[in-house]
């Protein structure tokens, strides 16, 4: 249900950036309740949220296929969203129903959606990047015209799994959109204090891999230059660094208290929000209305309460079950 | 270690066909057989094409092959190990060579965290076909960094299945079946028995990954063992059989998931057990064995169960001390002699 009402929303958009706005709104909205389900203890464990980060999923996967691959770190509400899989289950998955977009057995940090390519919700920072690079090793093999993009953030660059997968992905040419989300701060520790080299995009030189930074609070940009770096991964079956510099509003997750940053720095980037960067843009020259807008978050509303109608409506998995997903059932 | 003589089974299967070559050969047989009979399958290890194989395992494919599917892959455990997992998503059967179970740690974040999750955390959604090789085992003067018997920490983990390849037979049949299952496999292989020749029936393969196997049978005690330990309880037996003493060795094979069925039946049988591993005694596969057979069929056990473990302590270098880290034939026939009190 809440899918055909998104779809529907989206082909009566006129223009790209309308899309844009609408996605990145849903992400805000839809974790915004999110919180709100943590705090009335409908969804536990950890809860990351991608609040202030909406432009980098939304400007990176629209410019990816259908049939490119996905695969992004625990704080991945967003690219799921983006990528289609639907808000009823994602949330349904929280709340760790049957009806999960992983039948509830992984929670906010594993949403899996195989038919959309969507391969996690991975919580082993930069464990998922070697994954990326066999799946574009497969697709090499196989000769498929596909490619897959891999989102980490700047604390993944630190791990060898990042060093060893460039290296790798470069060394056997293979088409890995390699998009490192950097907001600064990976949980409390500063950027400053992680690397030696804070200008990430450089990095890529190491492995003779062309490499691109864009401002990730301004979705048109991230479009624009993911669409290039995809269209040329896709080309030439090669591997890109992006590195999408942004900043997440929220804590880190929702045990953390926030000690590390001062609330004026936040308050500051709060100023570049990427929602309002790209409404006043849509207000100014696409002639998008107050009204418009207002039209648009009452939309957003009822698709992010049909999502948590879905999971509340969702069913407990029986104990008897427990042990089933751990080896494949004789087919 | 004469294994051939002692396979007491194949000695009563007459029209058995047997063949005879080295464990190395057998693996190699195995994956040149993989490789041929599906174009999805390629093996990636470091040194595994130019080199031939750090052990000379896979000496001659790249030359057959090609570098398309004999992958050399530089010094990247985890990096290969996932790229592997993420192959086997998308459609490929990637054969995984460790080249020693020391560097498998290097990878442990991929195998464990990645392949063996991947199948529950996506609510069924993706297996994994992925099959990691690794030489292991305890005997070559490699000292601390470069022998050890680390099957126990593999198959503590659910997602996983982990196979012991104790014989010659399942050195050439293991792999076929490995492949040809959905998820996660990892064989442990022991370097230390590369060079021995044995004999096994010529079409035994693929064989049987979900069961433990009788490799002589016996009604006076139970061997319970796995990879090298195989033979060395065959010899054992052998020369208990000159004593009056008839033992049954069974070969565990699949140390995950275990095959308690197997276990229990035999200790039915003989009502005494003596359990063989290499790798050190606490919290290990014979400790789970062990706590299995107190479980479900303590009643049938006519004396305490006893251990010959490694012992625990890194792998020494001298050759005398790294023979007395594991347990021996010698150790086998006399604690079984006074088990049966003879």
């Amino acid at each position: 249900m809440e899918q055909q009402h998104q779809q529907e929303e989206l082909t009566m958009e006129k223009s790209r950036e309308q899309q844009f706005l609408y996605q990145m709104m849903l992400i805000r909205r839809f974790e915004e309740k999110a919180a709100e389900m943590y705090t009335k203890e409908k969804i536990r464990g950890f809860l990351h949220l991608y609040i202030g980060e909406e432009a980098v999923a939304t400007g990176v996967i629209n410019a990816l296929r259908p049939e490119d691959n996905i695969l992004c770190t625990y704080r991945e509400h967003g690219q799921a969203i983006v990528r289609g899989v639907d808000p009823g289950a994602i949330m349904a998955e929280m709340y760790g129903k049957r009806e999960g977009c992983s039948g509830g057995r992984g929670g906010s940090m594993h949403l899996f959606d195989a038919s959309k390519r969507f391969y996690g919700g991975n919580a082993i920072v930069a464990g998922h990047l070697p994954m990326a690079l066999g799946l574009a090793l497969a697709d090499k093999k196989m000769r498929r015209k596909q490619i897959t993009c891999c989102f980490f953030g700047e604390g993944a660059v630190a791990e060898g799994e990042f060093h060893e997968s460039m290296n790798l992905s470069s060394l056997w040419q293979v088409p890995v959109l390699w998009v490192c989300e950097n907001n600064l701060y990976a949980m409390g520790t500063a950027i400053k204090y992680s690397h030696a080299v804070t200008n990430l995009e450089v990095k890529a030189a190491g492995y003779g891999m062309p490499s691109a930074s864009v401002d990730g609070m301004d979705v048109r940009a991230v479009w624009d230059a993911a669409e290039k770096a995809a269209h040329g991964v896709r080309d030439s079956g090669k591997p890109f660094f992006l590195v999408c510099n942004t900043y997440r509003f929220r804590a880190h997750s929702m045990f953390d208290a926030e000690l590390y940053r001062d609330k004026s720095e936040v308050e500051e980037w709060k100023k570049r929000d990427p929602i309002a960067l790209l409404a006043s843009y849509l207000l100014d020259h696409e002639g998008m209305t107050n009204e418009d807008f207002k039209a648009l978050e009452e939309h957003v509303g009822s698709v992010v309460e049909q999502a948590v109608q879905f999971a509340e409506a969702g069913t407990w998995e029986s104990i008897d079950e427990l042990t089933k997903f751990v080896y494949s059932e004789p087919k | 270690m004469i294994p051939h003589e002692n396979f007491k089974e194949y000695k009563h299967m007459e029209s058995v066909t047997t063949i005879r070559m080295t464990y190395r050969e057998a693996l190699k047989q195995a994956i040149r057989e993989a490789l041929r009979n599906d174009e999805r399958v390629f093996l990636m290890g470091e040194d595994v094409g130019r080199y031939g194989g750090a052990f000379a395992v896979s000496k001659g494919l790249l030359q057959e092959f090609g570098p398309d599917r004999i992958m050399d892959v530089p010094l990247s455990e985890s990096g290969f190990a996932g790229a592997g997992i993420g192959a086997a998503l998308g459609g490929m059967r990637p054969i995984i060579e460790i080249m020693t179970v020391n560097f498998s740690l290097l990878a442990f974040d991929q195998i464990a965290n990645n392949a063996a999750t991947l199948l529950h955390m996506s609510g069924g959604q993706l297996n994994v076909p992925v099959v990691f090789r690794m030489s292991s085992g305890i005997g070559r003067q490699l000292a601390a960094q470069h022998s050890h018997s680390w099957e126990p920490l593999f198959a503590h983990i659910p997602g996983l299945k982990v196979l012991s390849v104790g014989t010659h037979e399942d050195a050439r049949g293991m792999l076929a079946a490995a492949l040809a299952d959905p998820d996660p496999v990892v064989l442990f292989e022991y370097t230390a028995m590369l060079n021995l020749e044995g004999e096994f029936p010529a079409n035994n393969h693929p064989v049987n990954i979900a069961s433990a196997k009788v490799r002589r049978a016996g009604k006076d005690i139970s061997i319970i063992t796995y990879g090298p330990g195989v033979y060395k309880a065959l010899d054992a037996a052998r020369e208990l059989d000159a004593s009056g003493i008839d033992a049954e060795v069974l070969d565990l094979r699949v140390l995950r998931p275990l095959d308690e069925r197997a276990i229990t039946d035999s200790v039915s049988k003989t009502h005494k057990v003596l359990i063989v591993e290499e790798a050190s005694r606490s919290v290990s596969i014979s400790s789970e064995v062990t706590a299995r057979i107190i479980e479900k069929c303590f009643y049938e056990l006519d004396a305490p169960i006893q251990r010959l473990c490694g012992v625990e302590v890194p792998i020494p270098y001298p050759r005398h001390l790294e023979e007395a880290s594991i347990p021996q034939k010698d150790q086998i026939v006399s604690t079984i002699k006074n088990i049966l009190k003879k």
